[in-house]
């Protein structure tokens, strides 16, 4: 069974849950940035939850089914049509030989992810099938797909029609989005003025924000607690003598414009980071449109690992769900 | 009257470039495929051509502000 790809969207990737295990060579995670999102397409159509997906972003692919399989979108409100008919997100439903799946206007949030029953099995690279197209790794040569691909799929029928993901489980971020973060190592580098400003600022996402990070603009710019720059670090008082970077993490060169490092981050680099944004929130990242309003809110480590036990107890209740 | 509608959200311009002239002028004739303007977004700049063919009315959004997927750029009279 193989996916034909008429129009292949904007940067339309295959994306499981990453290669493990590399960042220390500077080989990122990569991997769907709305994980939470691929699981729940793979459990719907009777995947492994980490079985490859294609993820869009803004736009919709057109895809082509050389066989019959079942098919389940989530994550961003991206319109949802089988040979023109209206299909419900979060829902499988099945495609038949022959048939085209297509979408129309983006109406919220960033990104879909496309499960197909028996996954998408295209070689593995280091582990994962996931698309890291600066290093060349995973993907269709490593690249993001084009028309005229045809896709591998694992071919299975999968199970069907009518299963959902009940409306409170089908997490999306709020208006505005709400990040926590867990100020970290670098802190102090900030005044006490500059630390609350950035907490107390309204935030919206630059256009540039891709899969290596999210930029925002329009806070106040930051202002650092004066020092000589130790040797090795930069000028700006925004460097350090190089370090590691950890997901999440948000360097703001310059002091003004923050970045949220994501799933094909760099590994390190000369940049102060203020803290991360902790795993829990990490999908919603990638749910965020261009120019979309966004707060950071400060927590301590036992408030990010209560999130993250609630994040888990979301997926344990999808998987209840669908038995 | 027919419209051009943005294919994805991002930060539209009417011309290629700061100093070059727009697309498309009002009474231009506009081909399928004519360029009208482009989105950028992800450090990416995507041009967004026309599906129909006829006349060039006038630009619906403004150069250099944000639009949102679906949201009308220009119209054409077809």
């Amino acid at each position: 069974m193989t996916l034909k790809i008429k129009n292949p969207g904007l940067a339309t990737s295959i994306q499981d849950l990453g290669r493990i295990g590399f960042f220390h060579l500077g080989i990122p995670l990569g991997g769907a940035m709305d994980r939470y999102a691929l699981r729940a397409a793979n459990m719907l159509v009777g995947n492994d939850e980490g079985a490859a997906c294609l993820e869009a972003v803004f736009m919709g692919p057109e895809i082509e089914f050389t066989q019959t399989a079942t098919v389940a979108v989530t994550g961003a409100l991206l319109p949802i049509k089988v040979d023109g008919e209206y299909q419900e997100a979060w829902t499988s439903f099945v495609v038949k030989a022959g048939q085209t799946l297509s979408f129309d206007f983006l109406q919220s949030g960033a990104r879909i992810y496309i499960a197909v029953s028996g996954g998408i099995t295209t070689p593995e690279a280091l582990g994962s099938r996931s698309t890291y197209p600066i290093g060349a790794l995973g993907g269709v040569e490593g690249r993001a797909i084009q028309a005229g691909d045809e896709l591998p799929t694992g071919g299975s029928q999968g199970l069907g029609a009518g299963r959902t993901v009940s409306e409170p489980l089908r997490r999306k971020p709020g208006t505005p989005a709400s990040l926590r973060v867990l100020p970290g190592l670098y802190w102090h580098r900030l005044t006490d003025e500059a630390g609350a400003g950035f907490f107390e600022d309204e935030w919206k996402v630059a256009p540039e924000a891709d899969r290596m990070g999210y930029r925002f603009k329009g806070g106040r710019p930051l202002e650092f607690v004066d020092r000589e720059q130790p040797f090795g670090a930069g000028a700006d008082p925004s460097n350090i003598v190089d370090g590691c970077y950890s997901y999440g993490s948000i360097q703001v060169p310059g002091g003004t414009e923050p970045i949220v490092l994501h799933r094909d981050a760099v590994s390190g680099g000369g940049y102060f980071t203020l803290g991360a944004v902790i795993s829990a929130d990490m999908d919603l990242i990638g749910q965020l449109q261009p120019h979309t309003s966004v707060k950071f809110e400060k927590v301590d480590m036992a408030q990010a690992l209560e999130a993250r036990k609630e994040r888990k107890g979301m997926l344990a209740r999808i998987r209840e769900e669908l038995g | 009257m027919a419209q051009v509608l943005s294919p994805l959200p991002g930060t539209f311009y009417m011309k290629p470039s700061p100093e070059a002239a727009l697309y498309k002028n009002p009474g231009d004739p506009v081909a399928i495929g004519d360029t009208i303007g482009l989105i950028e977004v992800m450090k990416t700049f995507i041009e967004v051509k026309a599906e129909f063919a006829g006349t060039f009315s006038a630009y619906r959004a403004e150069d250099g502000l944000p639009v949102t997927a679906g949201q009308a750029l220009a119209e054409v009279v077809v």
